[in-house]
């Protein structure tokens, strides 16, 4: 494996020397932030090659607004709030999930069957799904909406909060941060939607888009794949991860989340108001939205003062360069999104790279 | 276990023969001394604890002592490779053996909850007993006490732990120097991951088992057949990345480690890989640290492979100097780097 | 494997996922998990180029997420 590693290293020196300014790839994918981190991999990379940490994190990009509305109806006697691990410490205005847990019911689940489970458990309960995560995520959510549907479970609900990667992407070189030269596209989400999904970002921007897998080898031999492409001037669509990435993807979870999901416009934190980009119950099953349950919409609110979160997001700033980092945001008191969840760019930093104080 | 039990009646409650535990058990009088009687005392045979004063007398050898407690809340109470009674032992034990120290003495006191089952907690002390004796260590005196159900969760348990100094250990962070190399006895994260899987709520079942081991044998085989040995200290709660941190910070010089060296069965690592759990931060209870200098570690770390208890030991790294604040650096797979800081205190709950 | 529950063994660690995204899984096919979903097929000759690579570094030979009841 190594060699394989010397090789794709010694490829991607020479491509990049040649280019002889700075290149900067952009990663979309939370699990890559943190695989790329836990193998240290920025310490082999050439020198003028910047990997920067896009909106891969869903729990990064939920809006602030998204998160009250959570703890709003967390304090109803009525609700019973079912979340993945990753949301409970994110803090909305005055409290996170894990904070208002002492008077709340807030149960961490692995699986939306278990979010389910609970409404099927607590019939004198409504049990409010926080669904957050990407294309990867969303046909698990659909499939629980079909079920409690044809099982009329009534006392379950989903407040969607799933985004889609694609118009994030154009977000971004449409306005939000030019500079970037190539992406490295996400494993798992290619899963689903398939790796022609990214066609239209080669087409119609002229980036390089390379789908990898998340081991640390995959990941190099991606970004040498990309520096060639750049150094060649050429901008291909290319999947490096055959052993489950299809070009069309998975088409009975496309399928699934079609039948129960439309594209809607949303608030990204740091990205603003993306266009179709967040998904939205259908009306058919709009008594499964707890949005329309609860006649709640989504305000977006504003960042906690100094938090930099959304240039973080965006790419445009390391995590080290934001003021709080590290000194008033740390994940055991975070201030923003990106400090708390496992896949922030701010808590892999955190965790994996040098403090302010640590000198190389 | 659920069982169908029948109804007490005083002659059951007068012949001690109760299946649960009720308040009255902790309350000072003929229950508690029944308990006493017929379920503690059996197991600990020594005259020390017989004597069943208010506190125990020791004979010891003279020289300084080493003196430590720990407490154990350990959730599933029985798991692959162990149960929270043994694991109150090797705590303790080991707390004393990486203090260069023999384990001498134990003090065992015990919560229970109202309704704890007599039967679990005859397996619990039948496995202090085994433990305790296969540490060459007696329990020599004790506590009981009993609480409302619910208050305990079942059963807490508290062990202090007295050794007797071995004479030439000199163990401190003011020994660490650049140069000494990082040892440790075996894999990582097996106690943790262990406790996870155990628990209802994550949707796993392995064949993976606890570490849990008390370490005396082989820390007191090194301390007094090896010179060399600066500091040792288990990784508990924290897992590595906590105890090398601490060395780091203690010593005020840097640590680096070779992850290809770092031992982790791949049950352990597949596991903590799906749960998004990280290896170097999980407990162990049954191993041990230890910076020893350059010139011993070869023989260090054979001793170890020839002990039952070290046989996966490897040398994962070395002290290195530092001209600003310590770090603990790691040099990964596949040839980068990346620190290894500190846990947050995240990691999981009543692993130990 | 009963109707779209599964039971996914990753070395030797067993767990819960259901097959509802992925109808095609059968008994024995490797499988990739994601938030208690199998989300999709593994192709066994190109997954073994990269465990191979792994297991130079890694002392195993086991396979991941196998589908095994």
């Amino acid at each position: 494996m190594l060699d394989r590693i010397n090789k794709a290293q010694n490829l991607m020196n020479a491509a990049c020397k040649a280019m002889g300014r700075q290149v900067h790839v952009m990663e979309v994918c939370g699990t890559h932030t943190v695989s790329i981190f836990r193998n240290g991999i920025r310490s082999i990379l050439p020198g003028n090659l910047k990997l920067l940490s896009g909106p891969g994190c869903p729990v990064c990009v939920t809006d602030q607004g998204y998160i009250d509305i959570v703890l709003e109806l967390a304090d109803r006697e009525e609700c019973i709030i079912a979340t993945y691990g990753d949301m409970i410490r994110v803090p909305g205005k005055d409290h996170s999930l894990e904070t208002k847990r002492a008077k709340a019911d807030v149960k961490v689940v692995l699986s939306s069957e278990d979010a389910l489970q609970l409404a099927k458990d607590n019939p004198g309960k409504t049990v409010v799904f926080v669904a957050v995560g990407f294309e990867t995520t969303a046909p698990a959510t659909a499939v629980v909406v079909k079920e409690a549907a044809a099982e009329s479970i009534d006392n379950f609900c989903i407040l969607s909060g799933h985004k889609l990667v694609v118009p994030a992407m154009r977000a971004l070189l449409s306005g939000m941060n030019h500079n970037i030269d190539a992406f490295l596209c996400p494993g798992h989400v290619s899963v689903i939607i398939g790796y022609g999904a990214f066609a239209e970002i080669v087409d119609d921007f002229g980036r390089p888009c390379v789908v990898a897998g998340f081991e640390a080898v995959q990941i190099i031999e991606g970004l040498c794949e990309i520096c060639e492409q750049l150094s060649t001037g050429k901008a291909e669509l290319k999947s490096m991860y055959p052993a489950v990435v299809t070009e069309k993807g998975n088409a009975a979870a496309q399928r699934v989340i079609e039948e129960c999901f439309e594209a809607a416009d949303g608030y990204w934190r740091g990205l603003g108001k993306i266009e179709k980009s967040t998904l939205k119950l259908k009306d058919k099953y709009e008594r499964f939205d707890a949005f329309r349950r609860f006649d709640v919409t989504e305000v977006p609110a504003e960042e906690a003062r100094g938090c930099r979160c959304g240039e973080v997001l965006c790419g445009l700033i390391e995590p080290p360069e934001c003021r709080l980092f590290g000194e008033t945001c740390t994940p055991q008191e975070p201030v923003g999104p990106c400090m708390v969840s496992s896949e922030g760019a701010c808590a892999a930093w955190f965790k994996y790279g040098r403090k302010k104080t640590q000198k190389p | 276990m659920v069982q169908v039990r029948p109804k007490e009646d005083a002659e059951t409650m007068k012949a001690g023969k109760h299946e649960k535990i009720l308040l009255a058990h902790g309350g000072g009088g003929q229950l508690m001394e029944e308990l006493i009687r017929h379920h503690i005392l059996p197991n600990f045979k020594n005259d020390t604890l017989a004597e069943l004063g208010d506190s125990a007398r020791l004979n010891l050898a003279s020289g300084s002592l080493c003196f430590t407690t720990d407490s154990y809340v350990v959730k599933p109470l029985f798991f692959n490779g162990g149960d929270i009674g043994k694991l109150a032992v090797c705590g303790t034990v080991n707390d004393l053996a990486v203090a260069g120290s023999r384990p001498a003495a134990l003090a065992l006191s015990l919560i229970i909850e109202d309704g704890f089952e007599i039967a679990l907690l005859d397996r619990i002390l039948a496995s202090i007993a085994d433990t305790a004796r296969q540490s060459s260590v007696d329990i020599v005196t004790g506590d009981t006490k009993t609480v409302e159900a619910g208050a305990a969760d079942g059963i807490f348990i508290n062990t202090a732990g007295i050794g007797v100094r071995i004479p030439d250990a000199d163990l401190g962070f003011g020994r660490i120097a650049a140069g000494d190399k990082i040892l440790i006895n075996g894999t990582l994260g097996d106690h943790g991951m262990t406790i996870i899987s155990q628990r209802q709520d994550m949707g796993f079942q392995s064949q993976l088992a606890s570490d849990c081991a008390a370490l005396a044998p082989l820390t007191c085989e090194l301390l007094e057949n090896a010179t060399g040995v600066k500091f040792m200290r288990d990784p508990t709660r924290g897992g590595l990345a906590a105890t090398l941190n601490e060395i780091a910070r203690g010593a005020g010089l840097s640590i680096e480690i070779r992850e290809k060296d770092v031992p982790v069965r791949p049950a352990v690592q597949a596991a903590a890989d799906m749960l998004g759990f990280e290896v170097l931060t999980i407990a162990n209870e049954g191993k041990f640290v230890a910076v020893v200098a350059p010139e011993s570690a070869d023989r260090c770390l054979s001793m170890c492979t020839n002990h039952p208890l070290g046989k996966d030991a490897k040398i994962i790294g070395e002290v290195i100097e530092t001209s600003d604040v310590p770090v603990v650096e790691m040099e990964t797979r596949i040839g980068g780097r990346r620190i290894v800081q500190m846990p947050y205190g995240r990691e999981l709950p009543r692993i130990c | 494997m009963e109707a779209d529950r599964a039971v996914v063994d990753a070395m030797g660690n067993r767990w819960k996922a259901k097959t509802t995204l992925l109808p095609e899984a059968k008994l024995g096919d490797l499988v990739l998990i994601h938030a208690g979903f199998a989300i999709s097929l593994v192709d066994e000759e190109e997954a073994k180029k990269t465990w191979q690579l792994l297991a130079e570094i890694y002392e195993f030979d086991d396979t991941p997420n196998k589908v095994s009841g």
